[in-house]
């Protein structure tokens, strides 16, 4: 086990340059650069910003300066746009906020998402099942631009229950946590449900039944934790893509998180923003699947890893 | 020797989209203490459904039991509450089922699955649930069963799996067994270790056994009495020896002379019993056996024919005389 988690690790490195490739080559390559302005700024200037920044190097020595930074120095350059700050400084100060809000999110998600679609599976095609799982349509058909002005209208403009937006405080989190775990709970609630409605048709849950066991014992001892194996693996990305940030419901809420930095790096051609941001995100990817498996190693014994 | 299960118009049926399926047709049949029962018929003429009716363990919906009495112990387990049903299922009645790869859960371990009706109907604690699992393994002949309990079915092989199926079905001492085609799915070796290991059991232990199958043979050596059902029904009911000897439903006969013989003439054609059941849906009416039936007479075709006794302990629903003659 210890090895495959060392091998697994391991292979984040070419995981990692390969991104790094084809991003910072894709980045360079849509047109425009990082000091276009509506109006246009005098070229000796961005001649000057070019040659600070490095930017009129050729691309390979610029791509070999920045991956030497990381490796050497675990620097992952200056923001071209937010002066006076690199891209170490905005994972800093905004990557634990959307890393707080993110988990608040997959715990809601979970919450709701799980108990909803044990029910609706053990009372399938009654009017419990068809509630559950008409919210659980409504969550996934729901954006959150939609559901997040909503909520604040709701509970924080009508009932006063809610801070309107913000960040700091418990209170404020409430709304945007559940503004992103909801349609995370929907997905949840009709996966949990689908694999519940297999793994009951089972034989070894007649055999449970047959020994006499209350249907209790059945369904949590028996039935969960064979019925939880394809829901575990769809809260890899899940993860990865919640606790590294999302734009549209930090926005409504005025959110200082990560999300933002993921769109306006790239129409503002912010490279290192963009490099930084990416590599973020497929860390947390390969890292959060890495958990998975090890989950699949706790939840069925026929898996192990050598 | 005391009956010990006495069942009586036992129905079920099965509300699909298709239509109203009907599995069990009013089936009565009388099981003594002790005593080997064997069900036979071909697939899907209800043997399965009719013990699992007697289980209560139908799938519901789409399957209910809609008439019927099953007296047990003085009980009749068809209107007992799901509560007393239980206490039951794995205690008085244990079950053993066809598949032993899929019968396992596989994320449980063998002691875990073992231990849970030794606990739940002996109140036994950890330790005596843990050296009593140990001894039914060993009585199953599981070899190094005190190594094995913290394994995992897939480390078990079919057959092994099938004494462990075995061992916790006989974990709280059932006064009934029922086996449902338990050794289908295994090879042939593995099938005779099985049927002696029950028949070795039995006597050990002095329990009665209903055994599902579609194989005559193993019947022949395992069973005291044998059922043979047809599309729901039972058409014939006898002790063993008699059956054999002395069969007297067509469909019985069909399936006696379909068995392939060793001492046969090379190159000898099968007998097979010609066409198909019939839709348990849309069933004929008259005797359900008789369009297949080379004895049919008018009479098969409206009349559906009774279970009558024919010779001791031995009932035939037909109204044709096999041996010649009309009834």
């Amino acid at each position: 086990m210890g090895r495959y988690i060392i091998r697994r690790l391991l292979l984040l490195i070419p995981v990692l340059f390969f991104i790094s490739v084809i991003t910072f080559a894709l980045a360079h390559a849509v047109p425009g650069g990082p000091f276009d302005r509506e109006k246009p700024l005098p070229p000796e200037v961005i001649a000057n910003l070019e040659k600070y920044y490095g930017l009129d190097q050729p691309v390979w020595k610029q791509y070999v300066d920045y991956v030497t930074d990381i490796a050497f120095r675990f620097d992952f350059g200056p923001s071209y746009r937010s002066r006076g700050r690199s891209v170490n400084d905005i994972f800093a100060d905004h990557l634990p906020v959307s890393a707080q809000l993110g988990l608040a999110a997959i715990v809601i998600a979970l919450v709701i998402g799980l108990p909803l679609g044990i029910l609706s599976a053990l009372k399938q095609n009654t009017l419990w099942d068809y509630l559950g799982m008409g919210l659980a349509i409504f969550g996934v058909s729901v954006p959150a631009i939609v559901l997040g002005p909503i909520l604040i209208l709701i509970f924080a403009l009508a009932l006063h229950w809610f801070p309107v937006a913000g960040w700091g405080t418990p209170a404020k989190m409430v709304m945007p946590a559940f503004a992103l775990g909801l349609r995370e709970s929907a997905i949840i609630a009709r996966l949990t449900r689908a694999s519940m409605l297999q793994v009951i048709r089972e034989d070894y849950i007649r055999t449970a039944r047959a020994k006499g066991l209350s249907e209790r014992v059945v369904m949590v001892r028996h039935a969960l934790k064979n019925a939880f194996i394809p829901v575990a693996t769809i809260l890899g990305p899940m993860f990865a893509a919640l606790l590294t940030g999302t734009f549209i419901v930090e926005q409504i809420f005025a959110i200082p998180g990560m999300g933002k930095y993921f769109i306006t790096s790239i129409t503002n051609r912010d490279y290192p923003v963009v490099m930084g941001t990416i590599l973020l995100y497929a860390v947390f990817l390969v890292l959060a699947n890495l958990a998975v498996d090890l989950t699949y190693a706790f939840l069925d014994p026929r898996i192990r890893y050598t | 020797m005391a009956t010990l299960l006495q069942v009586k118009g036992l129905k079920t049926q099965f509300f699909t989209q298709d239509g109203v399926v009907n599995a069990v047709n009013a089936i009565d049949f009388d099981l003594n203490e002790g005593e080997t029962l064997g069900i036979v018929g071909e697939s899907g003429c209800g043997k399965s459904v009719s013990v699992l009716s007697l289980m209560r363990l139908i799938p519901s919906p789409p399957g209910r039991v809609v008439g019927g009495e099953a007296w047990f112990q003085g009980r009749d387990l068809i209107k007992m509450d799901m509560e007393e049903i239980r206490s039951v299922r794995g205690n008085k009645i244990a079950m053993i089922f066809q598949d032993p790869m899929t019968s396992l859960n596989p994320v449980l371990t063998i002691y875990q699955q073992v231990s849970e009706a030794l606990e739940l109907h002996l109140g036994m604690d950890k330790r005596q649930s843990r050296k009593r699992t140990i001894e039914l393994l060993d009585l199953v002949r599981i070899p190094a069963a005190a190594n094995r309990i913290d394994d995992y079915p897939h480390q078990f092989s079919g057959g092994m799996r099938q004494r462990v199926m075995i061992a916790m079905g006989l974990s709280c001492n059932p006064q009934l067994l029922i086996a449902d085609e338990p050794t289908t799915a295994l090879d042939v070796t593995i099938q005779a270790q099985i049927t002696d290991l029950v028949r070795q059991l039995k006597q050990e232990i002095g329990m009665a056994v209903i055994w599902i199958t579609h194989d005559l043979g193993i019947i022949a050596g395992l069973a005291d009495r044998v059922n043979v059902m047809y599309a729901g029904s039972i058409v014939e009911s006898a002790d063993v020896k008699d059956l054999y000897a002395d069969p007297r439903h067509p469909y019985t006969l069909g399936l006696l002379h379909s068995i392939p013989r060793l001492d046969a003439e090379r190159k000898t054609r099968l007998t097979p019993i010609e066409g198909l059941p019939p839709d348990l849906i849309d069933m004929p009416p008259g005797c359900s056996f008789a369009p297949r039936c080379r004895f049919a007479m008018e009479k098969c075709l409206t009349e559906t024919p009774a279970l009558e006794t024919v010779a001791r302990r031995h009932t035939v629903a037909c109204w044709v005389d096999v041996t010649g003659g009309k009834r």
